[in-house]
This record gives structure tokens, sequence and C-alpha cells, in this order.
């Protein structure tokens, strides 16, 4: 029974912050790192103890239709384990990052709050406790983007949080509605009474929730918050929302949902294809005409989510494996991406590609580490992005969806093409920079190295004898459908 | 039905002025009038005509109650929206702060 404690951990941790830490001592940072270093071992345990099983743990000893239960299933595990890998390295990169704010045991408070509410999400089997969850991961996210004390800053929580509470208002609604038609909140209940009822509940409640968690996502038509939040917020503080929070509260819910609870019909698979094949396109046309580094980013993770999504509506095996593959990849190089602009805003004091220049010399580990996640996310052959955007297309093209392989190869390049932008203008330019004063601290290189790394090590997922053991078992617990039912009530 | 019609209406008016309204003020009101809405309309789901609450009386279990997990819901999520109303306050007033005004339109440099 190891997921109550990737709750209670961080919860622990956020309070003991608040009370011992102090302005002058380092124990906001010693009981952070502690925690999420615990978080990692024990998520990475459990997702390779878990395999094809799912373990039900349900809270202080009451049976399913009344207690809030959390369902420990491969896919949930695996969620567990990119949200806390990324959190160590962000908090690593944070160390150093943040020293120049005060009061910055209130940003580690909030950090774990922030893991606390990703990791509830991800392990909840009942749809109110999710609901909780989320509000919790996202009051904490509203305010670290506001943690700078900019204008800028204020601006853009206060944008994210407008749009946050819409979207959390239409999906209270939803969950109210599923209530009145199934008397049951455990998500695997829902599961089994939605289908004896009226189908246009179904339609109804699907159509708020795309809503509501296609907001959480940003997919294209309602992105308009992200570029503003992830590029306003403190860098490790965007790789934590570009990385894994829209991952963590958004597509990984749509997933849930859409596939486990509803057993996903066409009209919403059609419905990802379209959404998704727009957020390619759009997102990727924005970043190109950006000039400031952490907007282009955050356009950029628009894009990649576009393309989770069309693989998802795509709807086959290999399209899911791709689909799940990108979750990680992206989680990876998009956090490592934010951690380059943030080194480099430290180093240089401007995110504007225009005023950068070559920093081959100055910064040899942040120019090298972004040169990785740029081939990455751009998809060139030795790179993990390439084999997850390699198989969505292949996938799509068996599908005879040939239209949308189409546009995720156009959308591929697109995304080449402002990389390659990046690198022209950003790290690889023609004025030579001068060594900067600020160094770029031990923490942040290794964060920045150990991201870098993966970056290649984790194509290896793909091959058999590892996919096996690592992405084929979440694959078959989405595929499962509505499978989830037997999975948690039939034991 | 007309209370469910009522209720959704309140939810419309919540967010026409969400979407529409131009001083940050009338908008964090406008996203809790949604929030509003919402509470009850889950309150009218659980309601029951002639429905007592659901406690132990004298006489042993009330048979004829209200749904009581609904009421539960909606003191979390009251408690949620109270939270995020004031955050929301809070950064209107640093935003004031900043740009003196509490006009959305006149605070507007991130763009594109």
């Amino acid at each position: 029974m190891i997921l109550p404690f990737l709750i209670i951990i961080p919860l622990l941790a956020a309070f003991l912050i608040t009370l011992i830490s102090g302005e002058k001592d380092n124990w906001a940072i010693v009981l952070s790192i502690l925690a999420v270093i615990s978080l990692l071992a024990l998520s990475i345990f459990s997702f390779f103890t878990t395999g094809n099983d799912t373990f039900i743990y349900e809270m202080s000893g009451w049976k399913i239709p009344l207690t809030i239960c959390l369902v420990q299933d491969a896919f949930s595990t695996f969620m567990l384990v990119i949200v806390n890998l990324i959190a160590l390295t962000s908090l690593m990169f944070s160390v150093s990052y943040i020293k120049h704010y005060s009061g910055t045991w209130k940003y580690y408070a909030l950090f774990m709050l922030m893991i606390t509410g990703m990791n509830g999400v991800i392990a909840t089997g009942d749809i109110f406790n999710l609901f909780v969850f989320m509000e919790i991961a996202l009051f904490s996210a509203y305010a670290l983007v506001a943690f700078g004390g900019k204008a800028e800053e204020y601006e853009a929580a206060f944008k994210y949080a407008i749009m946050g509470s819409i979207s959390s208002t239409l999906i209270l609604m939803g969950i109210g509605i599923l209530y009145a038609t199934t008397s049951t909140l455990t998500m695997a209940n829902i599961a089994a009474i939605l289908p004896t009822k009226d189908p246009r509940i179904m339609y109804w409640v699907g159509a708020i929730f795309l809503a509501g968690f296609g907001l959480k996502s940003a997919v294209m038509p309602f992105h308009a918050w992200l570029p503003d939040a992830h590029s306003s917020a403190p860098a490790p503080i965007s790789a934590m929302l570009s990385g894994v929070l829209i991952k963590a509260l958004g597509i990984y819910v749509i997933i849930r949902f859409f596939f486990n609870v509803l057993g996903a019909p066409q009209i919403f698979l059609t419905l990802f294809m379209i959404l998704g094949s727009i957020s390619i396109i759009v997102a990727s046309y924005l970043a190109l005409g950006q000039w400031d580094l952490k907007r282009l980013l955050a356009y950029s993770s628009i894009s990649q989510i576009g393309f989770i999504l069309l693989g998802l509506g795509i709807g086959t095996k290999l399209a899911i494996l791709g689909a799940v593959f990108h979750i990680f990849n992206h989680a990876i190089f998009k956090s490592l991406l934010f951690y380059n602009s943030g080194s480099v805003e430290m180093a240089l004091g401007t995110r504007d590609l225009r005023k950068m220049g070559n920093l081959k010399d100055a910064m040899p580990v942040t120019s090298t580490t972004s040169m990785i996640a740029s081939l990455s996310v751009a998809g060139l052959p030795p790179f993990n992005g390439f084999f997850s955007k390699l198989i969505i297309i292949i996938a799509a093209v068996q599908a005879s969806h040939v239209g949308y392989a189409i546009i995720a190869v156009i959308g591929s390049l697109l995304t080449l093409a402002y990389f390659m932008k990046v690198q022209r203008y950003g790290f690889r330019g023609n004025d030579i920079i001068e060594k900067p004063e600020v160094s770029i601290s031990t923490g942040m290189k290794s964060a920045m190295i150990i991201l870098a790394i993966l970056c290649i090590v984790s194509s290896a997922l793909i091959i058999p004898g590892i996919r096996e053991v690592t992405l084929d078992p979440v694959v078959s617990v989405i595929m499962n459908k509505t499978g989830y039912i037997y999975e948690v009530l039939g034991r | 039905m007309i209370v469910y019609i009522l209720c959704f209406a309140l939810f419309l008016v919540g967010i026409y002025g969400a979407l529409t309204k131009r001083d940050l003020i009338k908008i964090i009101l406008s996203i809790g009038i949604m929030g509003y809405a919402v509470n009850l309309m889950f309150i009218l789901f659980a309601y029951k005509t002639g429905a007592s609450f659901a406690i132990l009386t004298k006489e042993g279990i009330n048979t004829n109650m209200v749904d009581p997990l609904p009421q539960a819901l909606i003191l979390t999520s009251i408690v949620i929206e109270l939270g995020i109303t004031a955050l929301l306050v809070t950064l209107a007033i640093r935003l004031f702060e900043k740009y003196k005004t509490f006009d959305i339109t006149k605070i507007r440099r991130l763009s594109g």
C-alpha cells in the first residue's frame, strides 16, 4: 500500500516547512529534497511492482461505494514516476535559481502542495476527490506563477486563475450531473452504471468535461492562458507546469475519464483528433513568430499536447503507445528546455532570442543540453522525441487517417523550424558572449545533465524487451477501456 | 423544473459577467456567481419535497430524508471557492498597486 504515502509525504513536508523553516536556514530545501527523493523512489518501486495488476486502497476501512479509493495500476504509477522525476530535477534547479527572491520557504511549501495535488489527482479513483486535489494543485500553481512579484507575473497569474476557476466550475457541474445520474462518485461505479442510463447524459457530461479538462491541458481553442502563465513563472515552475501539470490535470484525467469511464466513444475520439491537429498546426505557427524564448517554449507545449491528443484520438494500440511515450518524452525535454531558458535568463538577464548570441564557450552545459533537447523535441533520430512522433504518424497511416498523418508531419517540420530558430539566434548566434558574471550552480547543471541523458536513454523504452515491462502495461490499461470497472470493483 | 432553469440562468449570468466585464472586481464576483449556481445545482439534485435532514431521530432511522452527500460536497467546494476568491482578490490588489487601475483592458503588458 504505497499510494497513500505519495500523498501524505508531500503534504506533511509542506506543513513542516511552514512550521519550522525561517528566512535564514535551509530546512525548507532539506525537507523538500528529502520528500521528493523518497517520492521518486516509492513511485519507481510501485511502477515496477504493479505490472499488469491493479491494487485498490480503500480509505478508513469503508468499502467501495462509500469510501474514497486510491487506484494503483500501471498508468497511474507511470504518471507518478513522471511527476516525481520532474519534481526532483525542478527542485535541484530551484535551489540556486530562486535564492534571490525573498521568503523562499514559501516557495518550497507551495511546491510540495502542488506535488500533493498532482499525486492525488493521479492516484485517486473518486471523482470528487480528484476535483479537490486538482484545486490544491491549481491553487499552488497560481501562487507560484505570481511568486516573482513583478507586474507581468501578477497579470499572468490573474488570467490563469480566472481561466482555471471557470474550468473548475465546469468540471464541478459535470460531477454534479454524474452524481445526479448515477448516485455514486467512485469512477468505476460511474463507469458501470452510466451505460444503463440515457446516452445523452454521457454526451453532455463528456462535452462539459472536455471543455473543463481541455482548459486545464491547454488544447488549442482553450489555450489562451498558457503562454502567459508558463512564460511568466520562475523557470523551474514553468518546467513543472509545462512538463507535468498540464499532463497530470489535463491529459491524464482526459484519458482516465474518456477511456476508462466512458469507454472511448468514437465521437470524442474524433474530437480529440480534430482538436489535436488544430493545436499542432496553429500553435507551431504561433511559436515560429515568437522572440521571447519562454513564450516560444510555451506555444511549443501546446503543439506537443496536440500530438498526444492526436495519438489518443486515433485510438489504436500503436497510437496509444505513441501518445503515452510522448507524454513521458515531452515531460523530459520540455522541462530541460525551460531549465535552459532559466539559466540563460539568470546569466544574461534576457529571454529575447535577438539579444542572445553564441553561448558555446560562456555556458557549455546549457548550450549542449539545449541542443540535445531541441533535437529531441524536433524529432531527430537518436533522441526520444523522434520515436514517439514516428509511432503516432505510423499509427495514423495504419488507421487510414492519412490527412492527420500529414498534419503531424507538417507539425514536426514546423517544430524543427522554430527550434532551428532558437539554436540559430539563441545559443549558436553570431555574437560571441563573454563569460557572464553570474555562474550557473552545480545543482542547476546536474538537473540539466540528468534530463539530457534521459533524453537519449529513454529512447530505449521502445526496444521490445524493455517496452514489455514499461510502456505496454500502461497501454493495456488504457486499451482495456471499461475493463477498469472489473479491475477496481471485482476483486 | 423552473428552479433548474433559474439555476442555469444564474450560471449563465456568471459566465456572461466573467467574459464581458472589464473591472477586475466584477470578474471576481462573476466567478463567485458561477460557483454559487453550481453549488445550488448540487443542492437541487439532492432536494426531495417533504423530506427532512438525514440524522437519527428518537423514533429510529428517518427513512424519508434528503441526500446528505451533496451537502457535504458543497461544503468542501465552498471552502475551495473561498480560497480561490481570496487569492484572486489578493492578485487584484497587487495588480492595482502595479498598474493603478482595475480596468482589464489597461492591464496588458503580456501579449502575443
